[in-house]
């Protein structure tokens, strides 16, 4: 393998049913940035069936370019199809870098990919930045969130990395910018297509995505139950852009939704104001949580390590805290 | 049929502790215990087990104190238990890892391999899919059901949105949930035997792979640098009433201009 022969940025722009992923569009604004530092460009890798005209939209995302495999057997996710295609992708435009969402999907085909090309992959990595050498610097929690390693991958490329939804940031959508939109045909080897998809179930969940929301308004083991998780509501209603998450506790009791549920083993959030009730905050959720911008949190115990994180902390009882609060906003926020 | 579940003996990480001086992990009297997606994916062997007469074997790496696992995994039910144990693995990352792995494999007969989604120290989840790769075989992760018909599993993804119903014949890789079942306890009786039963080491000798590719010097990544994370400066803590508390909290997002 020549290194200098490898260039440019990568990232695969996961879509479902058509609809590009919100995590496509933060690794492309990362891809971005750290594309200028290198002097390299974007390519973003569409992948899906009559896809074409959402090219447009990741290049207005920080894409200069797409690579666009549009064919019937990259309409839904499979692994072997994706991976296929991918790869060959890899050996003809041999980038230096590419990036892929650590989602249900990215998790199963970036480890494929990596392990085919014979190159390394560093999973669901919190920040991403170039050495002085021109190399990736790739950091990411391990042991439950305690520690933080940073990993490269210096004599094989490309270098890979996946990261979770929520962790960078998008950049603000340029319609004015331009760039080339490729097609690419791969040959498929249909005798490997082993796994078939029957079908393919939506849960209703409430329809939300915390990583979305400016405000959270999150609950722990001291909300206790449903009941308690409904005072919460009302009180994410007085904000206008509010959802309810909750620690990982209260989705063990079955009290509340995975899907809402910050932390390791959850997701990462960074709301402009996240407000912990009853949240002891073990180190696995901080670690979902402790870039929001804002961190009020209201703990009976002011031992509690959520304060160590919080820019607020006030020892009380949140169940007479909730309502008086839930009262007062909403009579501030009207005005 | 013959079921190979891969198994890892873990740091509990949620009792892990930061030496609030020194900064570094505190690994003294953490317990070890076998991660808890790979439990649910041998309860799931296990299951098939008792459905339809299958062979359980567990296979890990890592030192020889693996041993306890290996153990519990016997009592559990499971009928052989290898340990893959050498120096020359030291230093693995995920793809010199799963090459290891790949390479006992092909010593073993499978009809599945069965493995936790990941593990609770790492948390990345390459290695299953890595090893079937290098073996060549279709996958399925984030399995949370499993009925097997003849050589076709049907099996039920968990995704973000809800889940997948996904056919694969044998053999393949199945990374299956903790959430997935309620795994079963060691049985008196399976804890007696279990302490009879040999668990078998295999050295890098006794496997079927190119030396080179294994431990530090098959591992494309290198770990650059580990730290804990610089530590926030807490804001101002309050010990308030409830009225107090909202005034507070009321005035701050004002300050920063959430309302």
């Amino acid at each position: 393998m020549e290194k200098s022969d490898y260039k440019n940025i990568y990232v695969f722009a996961e879509q479902r049913e058509g609809v590009i992923q919100s995590v496509a569009l933060e690794l492309l604004g990362k891809a971005h940035e750290l594309a200028a530092i290198l002097n390299e460009k974007v390519v973003a890798i569409l992948c899906g069936h009559q896809i074409k005209s959402q090219a447009q939209m990741l290049i207005e995302y920080g894409a200069d370019e797409v690579l666009c495999i549009d064919e019937p057997e990259m309409k839904d996710y499979l692994t072997e199809q994706y991976s296929q295609a991918i790869y060959q992708v890899v050996m003809q435009y041999k980038p230096s870098i590419l990036m892929i969402g650590a989602t249900t999907i990215g998790r199963d085909l970036a480890p494929r990919l990596a392990c085919h090309l014979n190159t390394g992959l560093t999973a669901d990595c919190t920040r991403l930045e170039i050495s002085e050498e021109g190399e990736l610097m790739m950091t990411r929690p391990a042991f439950g969130g305690n520690l933080m390693a940073t990993i490269m991958c210096t004599n094989h490329r490309p270098q890979m990395s996946t990261v979770r939804p929520g962790v960078m940031q998008r950049m603000q959508r340029d319609a004015s910018r331009k760039g080339e939109v490729v097609d690419f045909k791969p040959t498929f080897d249909a005798s490997k297509f082993k796994v078939r998809l029957v079908k393919n179930v939506k849960e209703d969940k409430g329809k939300v995505d915390i990583t979305e929301a400016k405000v959270l308004v999150s609950g722990g083991r001291g909300v206790g139950c449903k009941e308690g998780f409904e005072k919460l509501q009302s009180l994410a209603e007085t904000f206008p852009n509010a959802e309810v998450s909750s620690s990982r506790a209260m989705v063990d009791a079955g009290v509340i939704d995975h899907d809402r549920q910050v932390g390791q083993t959850g997701k990462t959030v960074r709301p402009d104001l996240y407000l912990a009730l009853g949240i002891s905050g073990a180190i696995q959720h901080l670690a979902g949580m402790e870039e929001s911008d804002l961190i009020i949190a209201v703990n009976k115990d002011k031992y509690a390590p959520i304060f160590g994180v919080a820019d607020l902390g006030i020892v009380c009882d949140l169940n007479k805290v909730v309502p008086l609060l839930t009262a007062r906003l909403a009579k501030e926020i009207k005005k | 049929m013959n079921i190979i579940v891969c198994i890892k003996q873990v740091p509990n990480t949620n009792v892990i502790k930061i030496n609030p001086t020194t900064g570094t992990l505190i690994r003294d009297g953490v317990p070890s215990i076998m991660n808890p997606d790979d439990k649910g994916g041998l309860e799931m062997a296990l299951r098939l087990k008792d459905q339809l007469g299958a062979k359980v074997t567990v296979i890990t790496m890592g030192p020889p104190q693996a041993d306890a696992i290996c153990r519990e995994a016997f009592a559990m039910g499971a009928d052989r238990a290898i340990i893959l144990s050498d120096r020359r693995f030291a230093g693995a990352d995920t793809l010199a890892t799963s090459y290891a792995l790949s390479g006992a494999f092909k010593n073993l007969d499978y009809d599945m391999i069965i493995c936790g989604r990941q593990a609770i120290d790492g948390d990345t989840a390459q290695v299953p899919v890595s090893l079937a790769q290098h073996l060549d075989l279709p996958q399925v992760t984030y399995v949370t059901d499993l009925e097997v018909n003849g050589n076709i599993c049907t099996v039920t993804k968990e995704t973000e949105e809800g889940h997948q119903i996904l056919e694969v014949p044998t053999p393949c890789v199945l990374t299956v949930l903790a959430s997935a079942n309620q795994p079963r306890y060691m049985s008196v009786k399976g804890i007696m035997e279990a302490f009879d039963k040999e668990v078998e080491i295999w050295n890098a000798d006794q496997i079927d792979v190119d030396q080179a590719r294994l431990g530090l010097s098959g591992s494309p990544t290198r770990v650059k640098k580990s730290f804990t994370k610089p530590q926030k400066t807490p804001g101002q803590l309050y010990e308030v009433d409830a009225e107090e508390a909202v005034e507070l909290i009321v005035s701050k997002l004002k300050e920063k201009f959430i309302i």
